[in-house]
């Protein structure tokens, strides 16, 4: 119990002086880099729940992410003029109003994933990714005809409601890697890789896959709404062309590349991903210039993958610092036989 | 009612591109139980060999009948070759791999085609050459109908004539539906079926290659990502007809061509691309082996 609080202190340690530091040394480029990378390690672990530990492939995670990223700044845009006569725009009032953004987005993130895995259940494979893409396009459409949110014009979050911070969006982070991980290395959680494994089996064995199935789906989108939320208030701006299927497809190859079933990998292959595009920058200009070269090596990143290593960078493992200390071992082991 | 028969022409006219690239996937779908994501993306890429292909025979200024032929020919043939090579290169080796690697690699080869087409061909729209000049051949009234539209329909018939004529009554037909019906037992009848696998493949990259040149001709802004919707949609129009079936591939593409401009004509135009989609999303539900299918249900 101590030991668990003085790590959770820890880390809060951790993360409230690398915010200090970081957001005085570093130029806000940089800064931008790392919030990007921690929400796009939140999307990558949350879906790598549903897409790769219960191997429901679903290729809609940019829909839920713009469900949380919209409903949570319609709520701070609305709601903090609504509430200002009460509260004030003192930090408390904001912390509320902020919190209250929070819990919707992933609420209402977590429903629609509700109302997309009941339908989907009976679909496999192919089906399955053609339809959950089918039902993020919806929700992008839909979203983009809804005139109280901009439609097509985009959607502003008021500006004292920017929520630029790299402590609060890690602190995010670890939470999902926590919850998540807490729950796929359960009892309960051993069940998805069940279905992942052999869903007849699963079923024999009495696991109530649908159960499973539609709570994966739902755990997935809530967090995926966690990361609409943080996208929204870190950017300050929200237009659905964010929200694309390219976006699910940039998830996607996160969780394929850093192991379908490994939460560590997915944290891996979000960073890695988020900075190859700023890599890319030292190209020269005449290959630059032509639209979004990312998405070309993200394509021969998957066919590569798929044909030379398809479990991903970690695989099924989780990187930990005991697999290091025994590879030592191991290497030393060998050493005094030979 | 003048607009709404207009509709109806529009929408087959459009159901019938659809159509074609949807015959590719059902037919692929029957025979690998693959979705081959990449198809939708040789439709483009047949649309931008045409572009390039009548620059280079210099028929882009003036319509012409030989430069429409040997365009369309040309850019056949260009996609017919790119779905052979994406079959040998991506696909036949994971042949004996789990099922989602195969979809990860046709959703890998769909990127690489969309944005290393963006690379070469550069992210803006460009005209299509104007192959055949448009020109109202019927007028009634406020109903037009123009030459462009009667040979869409003519050459999706024509070649439509001719699929049915291969499948149904040639040795490499009957060895498709040997393998469609069950792989197994086909090879030890005697057939080939990676031959018969890679001839699946190249008469559905044909189609859809026809399916994009007529397209340029009619809609003429080509741009890398055009096959994205399209292929999208032609394989909505696949799954309601009942995948696997070459029929109901017909009827879904003309179905979803039709539902798709008759809502657009007559509500707003901003849920488009949401149509198919909900189509989709019924069909799954209600009927999920489509109109026509007749294949067992995908149960636990």
């Amino acid at each position: 119990m101590i030991k668990k609080f003085i790590f959770s202190a820890c880390i809060l340690v951790l993360l409230i002086s690398a915010e200090f530091l970081l957001s005085r040394w570093i130029n806000a480029y940089h800064y931008q880099l790392l919030l990007n990378i921690g929400i796009n390690a939140i999307l990558a672990v949350s879906l790598n729940l549903l897409n790769g530990f219960t191997g429901q492939f679903s290729l809609g995670h940019a829909g839920f992410m713009a469900i949380g990223a919209y409903a949570s700044a319609a709520i701070t845009y609305y709601g903090g003029p609504l509430l200002e006569p009460w509260l004030g725009t003192a930090l408390l009032a904001r912390l509320i109003l902020f919190i209250f953004a929070l819990l919707w987005a992933m609420g209402l993130a977590g429903l629609a994933g509700l109302l997309v895995g009941i339908p989907t259940l009976r679909l496999r494979g192919d089906y399955l990714a053609v339809a959950t893409l089918g039902f993020g396009e919806i929700i992008r459409v839909v979203i983009l005809n809804l005139d109280f949110v901009g439609g097509a014009r985009g959607f502003s979050v008021l500006v004292e409601h920017e929520l630029r911070s790299l402590a609060i969006i890690m602190g995010f982070l670890v939470l999902t890697v926590i919850v998540i991980g807490r729950i796929v290395y359960s009892p309960y959680g051993y069940g998805f890789r069940a279905i992942h494994n052999d869903e007849l089996a699963a079923n024999v064995l009495g696991i109530h896959t649908t159960r499973l199935k539609t709570s994966a789906f739902v755990i997935s989108a809530v967090f995926a709404g966690l990361a609409g939320f943080l996208f929204a208030h870190s950017q300050g701006y929200v237009h659905t062309n964010s929200f694309t299927f390219l976006k699910s497809f940039e998830i996607v190859a996160m969780v394929i590349l850093g192991g379908m079933g490994s939460i560590t990998g997915s944290i891996l292959a979000a960073t890695l991903l988020t900075l190859l595009p700023e890599w890319l920058r030292g190209l020269p200009e005449a290959v630059r210039q032509f639209g979004e070269f990312r998405m070309v090596i993200y394509a021969l990143l998957l066919i590569v993958l798929m044909r030379f290593r398809p479990q991903g960078l970690l695989g099924f493992r989780e990187w930990n610092w005991d697999s290091i200390t025994q590879g030592i071992r191991m290497i030393k082991r060998i050493g005094v036989k030979t | 009612m003048q607009e709404f028969f207009q509709q109806i022409i529009n929408g087959l006219a459009l159901g019938s591109i659809y159509a074609l690239i949807a015959l590719g996937y059902t037919m692929v779908y029957g025979i690998l139980k693959m979705i081959n994501f990449a198809h939708g993306d040789l439709y483009m890429l047949s649309a931008i060999t045409g572009y390039y292909a009548a620059h280079a025979l210099h028929v882009h200024e003036q319509s012409s009948t030989f430069g429409f032929i040997s365009v369309f020919l040309i850019s056949v043939a260009v996609s017919t070759l790119a779905g052979l090579l994406i079959e040998r290169i991506a696909y036949r080796p994971l042949r004996q791999a789990p099922r989602l690697s195969l979809l990860i690699t046709a959703i890998g080869i769909s990127l690489f085609l969309e944005f290393g087409g963006q690379v070469v061909f550069g992210p803006d729209p460009k005209l299509f050459p104007p192959l055949i000049q448009v020109a109202t051949l019927w007028q009634w009234g406020g109903l037009v109908i123009t030459n462009i539209q009667i040979l869409i329909l003519a050459v999706t018939g024509l070649l439509l004539l001719c699929l049915w004529w291969t499948i149904h009554h040639t040795r490499m037909g009957k060895a498709m539906r040997a393998v469609a019906f069950n792989l197994d037992a086909a090879q030890l009848m005697g057939i080939h079926p990676d031959r018969i696998i890679a001839f699946t493949f190249a008469v559905g990259s044909a189609l859809a290659g026809a399916a994009g040149i007529l397209v340029g001709i009619s809609i003429p802004k080509i741009e890398p990502l055009m096959g994205i919707m399209p292929g999208l949609k032609a394989f909505v129009a696949a799954v309601l007809g009942g995948i696997g079936n070459i029929t109901g591939a017909v009827v879904g593409g003309l179905f979803i061509g039709l539902a798709e401009t008759l809502i657009v004509g007559y509500t707003v135009s901003t849920y488009r691309d949401a149509i198919a989609f909900i189509i989709l999303i019924l069909i799954l539900l209600i009927r999920p082996t489509g109109l026509l299918g007749s294949g067992e249900r995908e149960k636990v």
